[in-house]
């Protein structure tokens, strides 16, 4: 009979609802603190404050040197947020266990503290992080989940509105569900009432176990089949692309040296105590007797009388001529050759394009992710600096009939033995 | 234009065609899959990389949550000259013995890691050899002595000190052994020694002797000297078994001059003319332009015959000669009566006899003073036979006291080796001075081990007003004190070596040069320069004291026109030389440029000695035979070599060695005990009571000669002779030209691809083949520079070898051989021709469109690039490469003991110090070639950007051009029309197009035919022959 055929339909139907629900879960509106202000000045104010002071490790809706910032005061009491921002440092010391957690993870990397910062500032950058750039957010958000192309299908609307969107979609599609069951329910009462029907009919009818006939059918296996398959091979495949990235990657040192305190507060050249940068491949962590070159006198931090523990290992380093086994940070694979001296004077490249705001950090973490698609996206896109210097005279001549400048690329930059042999 | 009609056969196999030869040659890889290799280091097979791929996915992914952690040590009190990644050089000197170059050391972080020629040199002006560049592998050897030892107990040096130089003075006679000392300091250190010792004698000798030179100086001139030779002013010249080029003497220098002479233009087309006597194949007969194969017991007789040719014409008195008919002397004698004065007769006999009579032919020549000198002699060999053998002698009847081994190894390397090391326990005291373990130092009491020659302070007088200075570039690796040091503190003087030669410069040199100066400057600039010339006042060449007559009749009655029984001709190999540094793998594994043999030594026969005894050879597989002469037998593989004289075997010197260490211990046989000392001179010639007994016994020799093939295609090689060449410069040129369209036109207007763009540098390297003399430095350079994997013997035979530039040796037969019966009898004397064979870099690179996965690509300065990340070992390449130029790692070679015995510089700590820190160790499964340097390309170019300028020829050079003694290797842009390279190929228009049209009539690429294009370019080789008998 046709009934038979019809039932099969079914659980397809239902699976295909289950798997929608379950992508669309992580999707769900979050509430913000009524407190953080939605206003345009405000959001202003506190992306200039943003852009000042934390892009460079935060993202609103990504994870990077630190975490994705959008939620926060959803997720935690606005006083705490406020006083982390201020110093988390304080905070951390304070024993807070969320405090703490979040140090932890991510990496034992030092906020800097932000004591500059009044209140107002603060509710202004909250007010930013909560509800600044919310386009970034959607294209973000599109990105990650991937097959969430379906969902922003309608590209023009607003991420807010496609949220409510789904909800109401699901909340359709369970009402469907609901009233699918109760004139399933209904039908199966007429039909045992009906004295038509033959045995055979009347056992198909009242046949239990549909969960488990729904678990075992072709097509719910399929589905789950392909489903589970594909979140392995993502994984894999973001895995092995991860393999070897050291981002963000803020090893402690033997000696709690702060390029925050030396080069951002001091503004030492970065050249004098990395003299290689200069002449030749490697930039050269200092040797002990440049730092004694200043550390003969300076003793502790800020005019504080005695000698700081940190100088002190120092001290014992270099009176007991013992180096300092300092972990290295940035690690390119052995087939790789980079040469400093040729991005620092010849390219005439800053030193923060590639290891980030050096000046701010207190402890060095790998700014960059040091990837060759990151060496070839710079080499893809900079000009060759090719301004007084004779070398690229004939390189630049014969480029001249190009409308687009001279790129690195242009000149044989992406070429393999430019860094391999 | 005249087709080169010659044939040419790179080994016997394809002369004559043997069946597995042909089987093989169509095969770029001789084994296929799997290696069948034992898995000593539990390396996984091929099936246990299936079984593992899936756990190695997750465990890539586990080990990535942990990255290892590196460390990053700085200095703590960095040194002022030394930046981490910035090479220093220091010039210095590399002396063993009385073999001399004067070298600039690379150094990276501390290390000497690369030995290059000294271009201020007057000596070696810059060349190097294959021995020289590899000395800096021997300073990284495990097997050095690794301190002061007493009887093998390791001890402090206060204790040895103390021990010994009581010792010494209680000890009577004491000797001092050594081989020719160069250096002034160490004469003095020594003799200082004397003094406070009282009764001590020097004694010198050399492994390979010119004691016959220095003897028949005193004889014929009155003075005990070697005279300087000056290849380069010589039009014509004779060699009666000299090997110049490969091991005589001072072959960088002689190397260096004789290519002065061999390069040839449009515009100077002439060049010197080479005869050749001799009964082995040498590295000098195979350059020569006309080689006569003669038996060393006529070699006598043929320098006699060639002084009466000569007396006859200056109307001087004939001596009393047996006659005796050697082609080809007759016509050497005219030319060099036509060039007197500009003509050279050289001898490599030690028979002070024969070299009597050579010193009366260049007087006759009036050579003396032109294009020899016993005025400003050489003092390269300084050994006295004769003075050794009584010390034998005085060993032997227990006559010595003590005896101090200074830096030398008699025991292995003396013809009465043997002798001397059983009379070792009848002196009282014994002390070896010698860096390295070997047969002397492991039968004395005392070994005060000297620091390596990187490490050393030490100035050198290789010839008369000509002085040079070493100095250490690292400090020392071991417990080691320089041996100089250790005479002066057994004196009773407290002063450092260091001092001491310094000392000896301030009173020797600075106040007859300097008045007034600064002594500090004078040195900074002799250590910077590493040489120094005093002005000598010009000395008269001596005048001869005459007579050769006694000398004529003694050779009369030594040689024989007519000797029926077999002569053993022991010689050196270009690699090992006298065995000194055979513990260098780098050496071992250089084929040898001759027999192509690797890792042994052998017995070379005639190939008619072969045919009569019913050997054949093919793939390096051979016979054992048994070897007797001088009443000692050994069991040798023989090695059919072309051009050896029929009636002679040749047996090469430094195999045998049994405490040299793991690379050199138990390869090939002792030729030493061989060497006849009865006359009062070493002689290398042995010409009676030998016999050579078939085995039975096989044997594989691993030779590298056939592999690598070009599969049948022709014109690989153009040559042509002088008369030829002058009358037409492209004369010996094949041009080819391919049918198109209704005519023939050169094959590179006939193109597949688009081209390449080169805007800024595109580079080339011009090789000429008549300047290549075969010597093989340029492997050893390239292994150093590159950082080349040694494989050892094994792999060797499985074809395996990875050199990224090999000498092809060719040898040739003469044009209108019509069958291969008439090619087998000319092999008995054949040309020879050398090819440096490398990566062709070609603009339309066959290797290139073969990968699947873009692993070797074009650069934008015509470079073929080879990235090793991204090989995944098809091989596709290799076997679409016409040149057969690319090696692939079978094995992970470094970090691997099944090859930590051979290939020392990939395994172990020490020995890794040696590797070129900015050029990638391949792992396994990658192909790899000659890359041109690129890492010296790229330093170059960073140099000229820093500097704001336009890069110059000469900033940048490849390691193989620079090791060259001969010049024959030419780099450089071919773009910059002020380069050397494109002016030497004459390039019309630099353009920045891939292909250069080139003027030079002479260069040419090897299969052009094919259009790949290469940057490389050759020149035709040239012989100087008369055109009737090419």
């Amino acid at each position: 009979m046709s009934i038979k055929r019809s039932f099969l339909g079914v659980p397809i139907h239902l699976g295909t609802l289950l798997v929608a629900f379950f992508l669309l879960g992580g999707m769900n509106a979050y509430a913000v603190n009524p407190d953080v202000s939605d206003s345009e000045d405000a959001i202003q104010a506190g992306q200039a404050l943003f852009n000042a002071n934390c892009k460079t490790c935060h993202k609103l809706d990504q994870r990077y040197t630190g975490p994705a910032l959008r939620g926060v005061t959803e997720r935690r009491e606005l006083d705490w947020a406020v006083n982390f921002i201020i110093n988390s440092q304080l905070l951390i010391q304070s024993g807070d266990p969320t405090a703490n957690a979040l140090y932890k993870e991510y990496n034992n990397i030092v906020m800097p503290s932000h004591e500059f910062l009044s209140k107002d500032d603060v509710m202004n950058l909250l007010s930013y992080i909560e509800y600044g750039d919310k386009a970034e957010a959607a294209t973000t958000d599109a990105a990650a989940t991937g097959e969430g192309a379906a969902a922003g299908g309608g590209g023009g609307i607003p991420t807010e509105y496609l949220t409510i969107i789904l909800v109401v979609l699901v909340f359709v599609l369970l009402l469907i569900l609901v009233v699918l069951g109760l004139i399933v329910s209904v039908l199966t009462k007429y039909l045992n009432n009906s004295d038509k029907l033959d045995e055979d009919d009347k056992a198909f009818i009242n046949q239990k176990g549909d969960v488990k006939k729904l678990l075992t059918s072709d097509g719910f296996i399929v589905i789950v089949t392909t489903i589970v398959l594909a979140l392995v091979v993502k994984t894999a495949i973001d895995g092995i692309y991860g393999v070897g990235i050291q981002q963000g990657y803020a090893p402690s040192q033997p000696i709690a040296y702060s390029h925050q305190l030396h080069a951002g507060q001091y503004e030492i050249e970065c050249q004098y105590c990395h003299t290689g940068v200069e002449i030749g491949k490697s930039a050269n962590i200092p040797s002990a007797n440049i730092c004694m070159n200043c550390h003969m006198h300076i003793q502790n931090v800020g005019g504080q009388e005695g000698i700081s523990p940190e100088i002190a290992k120092l001290y014992d380093a270099y009176d007991n001529n013992k180096p300092i086994e300092w972990v290295r940070v940035h690690n390119l694979p052995d087939l790789a050759y980079f040469n400093h001296s040729q991005h620092v004077v010849v390219g005439g490249i800053e030193c923060q394009t590639c290891h980030g705001p050096i000046e701010e950090m207190e402890v060095v973490y790998q700014h960059s992710a040091l990837t060759m698609g990151w060496c070839i996206d710079c080499h893809r896109n900079t000009e060759v600096n090719a301004q007084g210097n004779e070398y690229y005279d004939k390189l630049v001549l014969l480029h001249a009939d190009s409308k687009d400048a001279l790129k690195v690329k242009d000149i044989g930059g992406l070429e393999c033995a430019k860094c391999h042999y | 234009m005249k087709d080169n009609k010659k044939t040419y056969w790179k080994g016997l196999e394809q002369l004559t065609n043997d069946p597995e030869f042909v089987k093989h040659a169509d095969k770029e890889f001789a084994e296929n899959l799997p290696l069948h290799k034992s898995n000593e280091d539990g390396s996984a097979s091929r099936r246990d990389f299936l079984k593992m791929m899936g756990f190695s996915l997750a465990a890539a992914s586990l080990a990535a949550c942990e990255a290892p952690v590196r460390k990053a040590i700085p200095y703590v009190t960095k040194p002022v000259d030394v930046d981490p990644s910035i090479p220093n050089y220091y010039a210095s000197t590399y002396v063993s013995g009385g073999d001399y170059a004067s070298v600039v050391v690379k150094t990276r972080e501390g290390r000497p890691i690369k030995i290059e020629g000294n271009t201020l040199s007057p000596i070696t002006q810059g060349g190097t050899s294959a021995i020289v560049e590899s000395s800096v592998l021997s300073l990284y050897d495990k097997h050095r002595v690794p301190g002061p030892k007493v009887n093998g107990e390791q001890v402090t040096w206060d204790v040895l000190d103390s021990d010994l130089s009581s010792k010494l003075r209680s000890a009577g006679s004491i000797k001092i052994v050594t081989n020719t000392i160069l250096s002034p300091s160490t004469e003095k250190a020594i003799a200082a020694f004397a003094e406070a010792m009282g009764d001590v004698e020097v004694i010198t000798y050399d492994p390979i002797s010119s004691y016959g030179i220095t003897k028949a100086s005193e004889t014929y001139y009155g003075v005990n000297v070697l005279p300087s030779y000056y290849f380069d002013k010589a039009s014509v010249i004779v060699s009666f078994g000299a090997d110049f080029l490969g091991t005589w003497i001072s072959p960088i220098e002689f190397a260096k001059q004789y290519s002065k002479g061999r390069k040839i233009s449009k515009e100077n087309p002439n060049m010197s003319r080479h005869y050749q006597f001799e009964s082995n194949l040498s590295l000098s007969g195979a350059n020569a332009d006309y080689r006569t194969p003669i038996k060393a017991s006529q070699s006598g007789l043929a320098v006699l015959a060639l002084y009466n040719l000569l007396a006859k014409k200056a109307g001087a008195g004939t001596v009393n000669a047996a006659a005796i008919e050697i082609p080809h002397l007759e016509k050497a004698a005219n030319e060099l009566w036509a060039n007197q004065g500009a003509s050279l007769v050289v001898s490599g006999s030690n028979d002070p006899n024969v070299q009597v009579v050579i010193h009366a032919i260049n007087d006759l020549l009036k050579n003396s003073g032109n294009t020899l000198s016993l005025a400003r002699s050489a003092h390269f060999r300084k050994g006295d036979d004769s003075r050794m053998n009584n010390f034998v002698a005085d060993m032997a009847a227990g006559r010595v006291g003590a005896v101090i081994f200074h830096k030398c190894n008699p025991v292995y390397d003396f013809a009465k080796g043997a002798e001397l090391a059983e009379s070792m326990s009848k002196v009282k005291v014994a002390v070896s001075t010698s860096e390295s373990m070997n047969e002397t130092s492991a039968l004395v009491q005392y070994q005060a081990p000297d620091h390596h020659y990187l490490e050393s302070w030490n100035d050198f007088n290789p010839k008369v007003g000509e002085y040079s200075l070493s100095q250490p570039t690292i400090s020392p690796l071991f417990n080691t004190r320089q041996a100089e040091e250790s005479m002066l503190k057994w004196a009773g003087i407290a002063t450092s070596y260091y001092d001491f030669v310094r000392e000896n410069w301030r009173t020797s040199f600075f106040t007859a040069e300097e008045e007034g100066g600064d002594f500090q400057q004078f040195w900074d600039e002799c250590l910077h320069n590493g040489v120094y010339h005093v002005t000598v006042e010009e000395l008269g060449e001596p005048s001869a004291l005459g007579d050769i007559s006694s000398a004529a009749s003694a050779i009369g009655s030594t040689y024989k026109t007519d000797n029926a029984g077999t002569e053993l001709v022991v010689y050196a190999k270009v690699g090992i030389g006298s065995g000194t540094h055979a513990n260098n793998p780098w050496l071992q594994e250089m084929p040898d440029p001759i027999s192509k043999a690797t890792w042994d030594n052998y017995l070379t026969v005639s190939q008619q000695w072969a045919t009569d005894n019913g050997i054949k050879m093919f793939e390096g597989a051979t016979n054992i035979v048994n070897l007797t002469a001088n009443g000692k037998t050994v069991a040798v593989p023989v090695l059919i070599q072309p051009g050896q004289a029929y009636g002679t075997v040749g047996l090469a010197l430094g195999y045998g060695r049994t405490v040299a260490g793991r690379v050199a211990d138990g390869v090939g046989v002792n030729a030493y005990a061989f060497l006849d000392s009865s006359k009062g001179f070493i002689n290398y010639d042995i010409t009676e009571g030998v016999t050579v007994e078939l085995t039975g016994e096989t044997y594989r020799i691993a030779q590298t000669q056939t592999h690598q093939t070009y599969m049948q295609r022709d014109f690989v090689l153009q040559e042509a002779t002088l008369e030829e060449y002058k009358e037409n410069p492209s004369a010996g040129r094949y041009n080819p030209k391919i049918y198109k369209e209704g005519e023939f036109v050169k094959p590179a207007k006939l193109s597949l691809w688009a081209g390449h763009k080169y805007s800024q540098h595109h580079w080339g390297l011009a090789i000429d083949l008549n300047s290549c003399t075969g010597c093989s430095a340029c492997t050893v350079a390239c292994r150093a520079e590159n950082n080349v994997a040694i494989v050892g013997r094994e792999e060797v035979l499985n074809r395996r070898e990875m050199d990224w530039i090999r000498i092809d040796r060719y040898y040739s037969s003469p044009e209108g051989a019509t069958s291969y019966k008439e090619l087998e009898q000319s092999a008995d004397n054949p040309e020879v021709v050398f090819q440096p064979m490398t990566c062709q870099h070609c603009n339309n690179a066959p290797c290139e469109t073969v990968c699947p996965v873009v692993a070797t690509t074009h650069s934008s300065e015509g470079l073929n690039q080879m990235t090793y990340n991204r090989c995944i070992g098809t091989r596709y390449c290799a076997n679409n490469c016409p040149y057969k130029v690319r090696r692939f790692n079978w094995f992970k070679y470094h970090d691997n003991k099944a090859f930590a015995e051979v290939n020392v510089a990939q395994n172990d700590d020490l020995g890794k110090m040696v590797l070129n820190p900015d050029v990638t160790v391949r792992a396994r499964g990658v192909m790899e070639k000659c890359s041109l340097c690129v890492q010296r390309i790229q330093a170059g170019k960073l140099t000229a950007k820093k500097e704001k300028r336009k890069l110059q020829d000469g900033d940048v050079n490849v390691a193989c051009a620079v090791a060259c003694p001969s010049e024959a290797l030419v780099f450089g842009d071919l773009n910059d029309p002020n380069s050397r390279v494109s002016q030497i190929l004459k390039i019309e228009e630099n353009t920045s197009t891939p292909f250069k049209e080139v003027n030079e009539e002479r260069a040419f690429h090897v299969l052009e035919e094919i259009n790949v294009s290469p940057n490389i370019w050759y020149f035709t080789k040239i012989r100087n022959k008369d055109i009737n008998e090419a």
